[in-house]
């Protein structure tokens, strides 16, 4: 079974990691690195079905053992078992003109297929006022949490001040009086934010983007060297 | 008062946030007075190198289109989408649509069927324009492209063969393209066509993004990533460029058309207050009343809606960018008030 | 997201809530029967007609090939009654138009556009969930809780099912099975010679890890997935290492090794050209001392003691600065994504306004009224 469960898939990694990196340096290995990118791409596909069903065995057992809000757990797989049903057999989808006599040929996603209303009217207004929600959220945030209590907390605040003013025509409003074309025009407030972003944040995000890029590099040769194993949930 | 505040529900703010965004909408869109915008380098640095696309290698430019974000973040990056989509055709370069996010085809949907087949019929799909759809995988379908763009690539969303896609003829890989011009809501977007595309190949990069992922790119620009929009101050400013260059372009030609010669049209149309005027004097004799009427009307009518979505915008943006401001001014009043009196913050 | 609250409301601010919802309901209810209404999807139908024509083999042996062509509505009904026989596939599109165009049609007496019940229903459908998700801020509910278990259930069908036919279709079902993609699936396919490419047998490996990593689910098999997973690290590990050397490190660093004089571009007098060189060359400098301190700030292997210790206390504020832009620039993320979803129920719903010329002006104006 330790063959199975740690020697084969470390051989795995090692192997699939070492293709990706040659084929960056070679040009007659790109084509392994494609086959490797292909087959990854497929994998991502069955991830969206794995996705699928493991919501379908965590829904069902909530179901099956009757916990609080159960009911909700049957709209979940009520939504998700229509969703795939006309989605995958293409209810209403046209086929396409070329070939007319195919039922499948057309578009899925289609205008006017159900696939598309169901798109259009459930899941577009959902999504997108889920996240039209974080507004409000931010604003209390502000409101409640952010303290002038030190002089990074004023930084911080200060440089926010700056983008929210000079990103909109508050920037134009307040500092207006200053001349486009003198010596003084850095200080308009939709000139200092760019300055801001292109100078003071460009500097800190590069740091944080070395950083980061040093943690990945180090962190990959790990994983394909098999020291950290940790994805195949050993711990170790 | 400052007890009052102290304890104020948060619910109350929630109603001065939606009454700051709702009433701006409803004000502009009954008077569809904007505010002015003033472009900013990075929108004006975007605009350029599409304009460009496909100069340094004297054709007709190639430019790969990646929609990569979703309904949840179309409010801020469905403008830059339609004026991207806008210049693009307004050009004549050769669009070529993918997604690396699974509800990315229906945003590329949205845009051909808001700009191409409203204002530009004339372009032909497999000729002109082409949507290649969605493929899973993230920066590993960008890794594919690189080598084999027709190995991830196979058909396009309706199921043609891209050898029977005329516009396909020639592109064998990302290095075919002119210009990439990517518009994202994060992982995959900006950053991994900046890793695994611009970098690696040399590729022009420009690419559109939300607010919370613009201040991670900027390091990128100009090197890496030749144009920068972000958020919808950028989606705005780019919509005004591309906006003033289309009614210019548009003008041109109309001029052109009508048989004045090429230095001239160009004069007239880069200062379109003086059309009225021009109409009526004698270099304008050899047109016919009614296309005097047109080209008035092309060089003053009013900008379509389409069009103005992120200048709209930026009028709820700036009154709850004011709000924001002033909860952050009240609760450091709070703070201070409570700190004087010996209270904990 | 969590529905406590500060504090518990009085009846004074429950019965201010009240009168803020009835006020909109109101507003709804007017809008609903003033001028031609609210909320209403008008579709113009286009019928697509398509007629078998079959073209027999030169030989007389093989197969005969079956063409469909489409014609348009008034030619296939003489085609059909020309040819009684012919084989026939006929079904109608919509193409959803302004409401602008049916009330000029109403105006003229008649026309093809009709009214979309299906489009209708999505529409109030749609600015249902919007108000319930919407409901949350208020407090938890039923209603919210209901939207939110819709969108898992349809965000989850959905992704499968594009990336069904999106990736696992033209990707491996084409290349394993050509023959029945083709007759099936995707007619427009061309077939390899012969019916089969061998050296597609490679893609069973996917199918196989593919399966492999489906086999999560059972609960004595979920060890077959750790090849695929160990597959999906392996790779991504590969070009990551790689490519954040290339982009993140080096060219990053090569951006910071840059000149710390520039001269400025404003050469409209001298005093400019040498106040915008300042400018310039400062915003170099303080560019590369901020990358230089930062990373100070990231070294933990030195205490930050003495000059490093003053060095990283500059990198932590070029920190603060950067993370205040980054709140800036999250907050106008945040509020345009709200305004679209106010537009939404005030120009696609409520018909309140018409940025995009979709209506009329006397709708717009009843608009105005509100």
């Amino acid at each position: 079974m330790q063959i199975l469960t740690r020697s084969i898939p470390l051989f795995i990694t090692a192997v699939a990691g070492v293709v990706m990196i040659l084929s960056a340096f070679f040009p007659y290995t790109s084509d392994w690195g494609k086959f490797a990118g292909q087959f990854f791409n497929i994998l991502a596909a069955f991830a969206f079905v794995l996705g699928g069903g493991n919501l379908l065995k965590l829904h069902l057992k909530k179901i099956s053992d009757q916990r609080p809000g159960w009911a909700y757990s049957g709209v979940v797989l009520v939504c998700f078992i229509v969703t795939l049903f006309v989605g995958l057999m293409k209810i209403g989808a046209y086929p396409n003109p070329t070939y007319p006599n195919v039922h499948f040929s057309g578009e899925t996603q289609g205008s006017g297929s159900m696939f598309w209303w169901f798109y259009e009217y459930v899941f577009k207004p959902l999504t997108s006022t889920m996240f039209a929600m974080l507004a409000f959220y931010v604003a209390s945030a502000a409101f409640r949490a952010f303290r002038a209590k030190n002089f990074e907390a004023i930084l911080l605040l200060g440089t926010a001040f700056i983008v929210l003013l000079g990103r909109t025509f508050a920037g134009v409003l307040a500092t207006g009086w200053i001349p486009p074309d003198s010596a003084f025009s850095g200080l308009r407030l939709e000139n200092l934010s760019v300055y801001v972003m292109q100078v003071f944040n460009t500097a800190g995000t590069r740091a944080i983007m070395i950083g980061i890029a040093l943690g990945i590099a180090s962190t990959s040769m790990k994983i394909i060297l098999g020291i950290d194993r940790s994805f195949l949930g050993s711990g170790d | 008062m400052i007890k009052l505040l102290e304890n104020l529900d948060r619910r109350w703010i929630f109603l001065a946030m939606a009454l700051c965004v709702s009433v701006p909408i409803l004000v502009i869109g009954l008077t569809g007075v904007t505010f002015p915008e003033t472009p900013t380098p990075l929108a004006e640095a975007f605009f350029a190198e599409v304009d460009r696309a496909g100069e340094a290698n004297g054709r007709q430019a190639n430019v790969l289109i990646a929609l990569d974000y979703d309904p949840a973040s179309a409010g801020e990056l469905s403008p830059m989408s339609a004026s991207l989509v806008n210049q693009c055709a307004q050009r004549g370069h050769r669009m070529y649509f993918i997604s690396l996010w699974p509800v990315g085809p229906q945003m590329i949907d949205d845009s051909i069927q808001k700009v191409i087949k409203r204002f530009y019929p004339e372009l032909v799909y497999g000729k002109d324009y082409v949507n290649l759809g969605f493929k899973a995988g993230s920066e590993q379908v960008i890794k594919v492209m690189g080598v084999d763009l027709t190995a991830e690539f196979r058909t396009d969303v309706e199921g043609t063969m891209l050898s029977e896609i005329p516009m396909m003829e020639g592109i064998t890989s990302l290095e075919d393209f002119d210009l990439i011009a990517e518009i994202s809501a994060g992982y995959p977007g900006s950053k991994e066509w900046v890793l695994y595309a611009a970098t690696q190949y040399d590729i022009p990069l420009v690419s559109g993004m939300t607010g919370v992922q613009a201040p991670q790119n900027y390091p990128y620009y100009p090197t890496q990533m030749q144009g920068l929009l972000g958020a919808i101050k950028g989606a705005a400013e780019y919509e005004f460029i591309v906006n003033a260059y289309v009614r210019e372009n548009i003008v041109r030609k109309m001029l052109v058309k009508n048989g004045i010669d090429d230095e001239t049209s160009r004069t007239l149309a880069s200062d379109l207050d003086q059309i009225p005027t021009w109409t009526t004097t004698a270099a304008a004799a050899s047109m016919t009343p009614q296309a005097k009427a047109d080209l008035i009307d092309a060089a003053t009518g009013a900008t379509p809606g389409e069009f103005l979505e992120g200048q709209r915008r930026m009028g709820p943006q700036l009154f709850a960018h004011l709000l924001m401001v002033l909860l952050i001014i009240l609760g450091n009043v709070i703070f201070f008030a409570q700190r004087r009196r010996g209270g904990s913050a | 997201m969590s529905s406590s609250v500060s504090e518990p409301m009085t009846s004074a601010q429950r019965a201010i809530w009240a009168i803020v919802c009835l006020v909109i309901v109101l507003i709804v209810v007017a809008r609903s029967f003033v001028g031609h209404g609210m909320g209403r999807v008008y579709v113009e139908p286009k019928p697509m007609d398509f007629v078998a024509e079959v073209s027999e083999s030169a030989d007389g042996e093989s197969a005969s090939t079956v063409d469909w062509k489409q014609l348009p509505p008034t030619e296939f009904a003489a085609y059909v009654a020309a040819n009684p026989g012919t084989e026939t596939i006929s079904w109608v599109e919509y193409d959803q138009v302004p409401p602008r165009s049916y009330f000029a049609q109403e105006t003229a007496g008649g026309g093809p556009i009709v009214f979309s019940w299906p489009r209708t229903i999505g529409l109030w459908l749609a600015a249902f969930f919007t108000l319930a998700i919407f409901s949350f801020l208020y407090r938890d509910n039923p209603f919210y809780k209901f939207a939110e278990s819709v969108v898992v259930g349809v965000s989850a069908g959905y992704w499968m099912v594009v990336g069904f036919w999106d990736t696992i279709v033209p990707n491996l079902l084409q290349r394993l099975l050509p023959a029945f993609s083709k007759e099936y699936l995707t007619p427009g396919m061309e077939l390899p010679a012969g019916g089969f490419d061998m050296v597609n047998l490679v893609f069973l490996i996917p199918l196989v890890l593919g399966l492999m990593l489906v086999c999560r689910l059972l609960p004595k098999c979920g060890w077959m997935s750790l090849w695929p997973l160990a597959f999906i690290v392996g790779t991504m590990a590969g070009l990551r290492m790689v490519s954040y050397i290339e982009s993140d490190i080096l060219v990053q660093t090569k951006e910071t090794v840059i000149p710390l004089y520039v001269q400025g571009d404003n050469t409209s007098s001298t005093f400019m050209l040498v106040w915008t060189t300042i400018w310039s060359s400062l915003a170099q400098i303080l560019l590369v001392i901020g990358v230089l301190a930062c990373l100070v700030y990231f070294f933990f292997s030195v205490e930050h003691k003495g000059a490093v210790g003053k060095t990283a206390r500059v990198g932590i504020w070029y920190l603060m600065i950067t993370f205040g832009a980054a709140f800036g620039f999250t907050v106008m993320g945040r509020i345009a994504l709200l305004a679209a979803r106010v537009e939404f129920l005030f120009d696609d719903w409520m018909w309140l306004i018409d940025p995009m010329q979709q209506r009329e002006f006397i709708t717009a104006s009843v608009g105005l009224l509100f």
